[in-house]
């Protein structure tokens, strides 16, 4: 299996959880222990009802653009050859919005409200990163 | 009671603009801007009882910068100070701080100041996952997924006005080149010698795709400081008056890339009613500009035009020189200085005085100053006046 040259992420407590599901291939994202609002990146407390209880709970890895920037600049090196490429804001059908890329579309192709699937793309052994797909693709 | 014209700008000092290395760091602009600033009104140091600061983004641990400036000028029985941070909201939000305690009778004379020496920065740090962490900003991660810099923000917030209103990059555009032309008669502005077409601006680098370059505000060394006494010593002092006739802030917490709206609705709220003025009694326009995006969404939140016709509303050049609403008159920090608030809060001081030069509106009894800080996140209205 490729694997893709990105900056390693830094695998801190509050998102272990999240690098653990990617790396067994399923997106995770916080859920609050009172009112149940998905959230992501996780937060000790809900900003909605204030609750400090959380929990990680799988979600479907459908959802859609929401907005999107191409990066056409190399500010690391492991960018050098992926220029341009988008980084985008997906949201999520269950509702929580995530950063995120999306590939396997030529990015100027990529448009707000398009449908997207998860696909995992591994960095190394410990870490694999959710991007997105456009669906049929 | 309501403040309107109790406080008055008496003093403005702006040091010069841009790759100015005249001083190590940001504290030593900030002593020049204040000198500046007391020069102007007619003041000496001992007359300050007030320094309010805005630290810029390289005062570093500074976390107590007034007290610095206190110290370092040398200034002696200061009943007012205080160190203050809501981005490019600041500026005004400092002069509202000076206006209420020069009301309570807290102190007399106070010095605003915003410094900042950024172009000697610090090496970005790409993993740098930052004692943020915890409470969602996940920056390793951001690196992973390739985000850098911070235009990114604003760059979400444009795409996202492009789908939901159709904006176009040719209308960002015409900001930018309507802000250019007024920098083009501006003399302190970095960019007043270098014209900007829209095929300039179409064929400047992408910055962070749709955002090209000329999008997006300069990089500036330099300081502003405003000094503020009550209305009636002010008309004792070397310059007109600045008279400040309604202050307001409006902060949301809400998404701007859902909302795709600053706090503008809720500031203007509070500082039209103080100041007892509607949108026309507004002869010139100062936004806080760190983007062209922010500039079309600021216009629409005051109601110059409805939600999501910025685009349109921009597009004939209305907000340049000789259009019927001049915004940004001396080229705003897309093309004249990055100084956070205190950028449209300067030009507001030089326009109201009548000291606009070449760039002078004809009419400027009534201006209208907005400030607006992180990613559309905290948002400050002033409406300054030549008359109390």
């Amino acid at each position: 299996m490729t694997e893709l040259v990105r900056p390693i992420p830094e695998i801190t407590p509050e998102l272990r959880p999240f690098f653990e599901g990617s790396r067994r291939g399923e997106l995770v994202v916080q859920k609050c222990g009172n009112c149940g609002d998905l959230r992501f990146p996780p937060h000790r407390m809900c900003s909605k009802c204030l609750s400090r209880e959380s929990s990680w709970t799988p979600v479907s890895g459908e959802g859609e653009v929401y907005s999107f920037i191409i990066m056409h600049r190399v500010y690391h090196p492991a960018f050098a050859n992926q220029v341009p490429y988008a980084v985008a804001i997906i949201k999520l059908k269950e509702g929580a919005k995530m950063l995120s890329n999306v590939i396997g579309i030529d990015p100027h192709a990529i448009k707000c409200g398009m449908p997207v699937r998860v696909s995992f793309e591994r960095l190394n052994d410990e870490v694999t990163l959710p991007m997105f797909r456009p669906v049929g693709s | 009671m309501s403040l309107r014209g109790k406080a008055a700008i008496a003093g403005l000092g702006i040091t010069r603009m841009g790759k100015n290395y005249s001083h190590p760091n940001a504290i030593g602009f900030a002593t020049e801007a204040i000198e500046l600033a007391l020069a102007d009104a007619g003041l000496s140091r001992s007359d300050l009882d007030g320094v309010l600061v805005n630290p810029g983004m390289t005062w570093g641990a500074d976390v107590m910068a007034s007290y610095t400036v206190q110290q370092v000028m040398g200034l002696k029985d200061i009943r007012l100070t205080a160190t203050t941070n809501l981005g490019g909201a600041s500026a005004a939000a400092l002069v509202m701080h000076a206006a209420m305690a020069i009301d309570a009778g807290m102190a007399k004379t106070v010095a605003c100041v915003f410094a900042d020496a950024p172009l000697k920065p610090p090496k970005p740090d790409a993993k740098g996952a930052g004692g943020g962490a915890a409470y969602g900003f996940a920056r390793g991660l951001n690196a992973a997924y390739g985000l850098f810099g911070a235009n990114s923000g604003y760059a979400m917030v444009a795409r996202r006005h492009m789908h939901v209103y159709g904006t176009t990059s040719d209308q960002l555009g015409a900001i930018a080149v309507a802000q250019r032309k007024w920098a083009n008669l501006n003399p302190i502005a970095e960019f007043y010698k270098e014209p900007l077409t829209i095929e300039d601006y179409h064929s400047s680098r992408w910055v962070a795709e749709p955002l090209h370059l000329y999008d997006c505000c300069l990089v500036s060394n330099g300081a502003v400081c405003v000094i503020v006494t009550s209305a009636q010593r002010a008309r004792d002092l070397r310059k007109p008056p600045v008279y400040i006739l309604g202050m307001g802030q409006g902060h949301p917490g809400d998404d701007p890339v859902d909302t795709l709206a600053s706090g503008a609705p809720m500031a203007k709220e509070t500082a039209f009613r103080m100041a007892g003025i509607e949108l026309r009694d507004v002869n010139v326009v100062e936004f806080y500009d760190c983007y062209t995006i922010t500039v079309l969404i600021t216009l629409e939140d005051y109601g110059f035009c409805a939600k999501g016709e910025g685009g349109p509303f921009v597009s004939d050049g209305r907000t340049g020189p000789g259009g019927v609403l001049p915004v940004n008159t001396g080229g705003g920090q897309l093309s004249a200085y990055y100084m956070w608030g205190m950028t449209p809060l300067s030009e507001g001081v030089i326009q109201v005085r009548g000291e606009g030069g070449a760039r002078q509106v004809p009419k400027h009894d009534i201006c209208l100053v907005s400030g607006n800080g992180g990613i559309l996140w905290t948002h400050s209205t002033l409406v300054l006046g030549a008359s109390a």
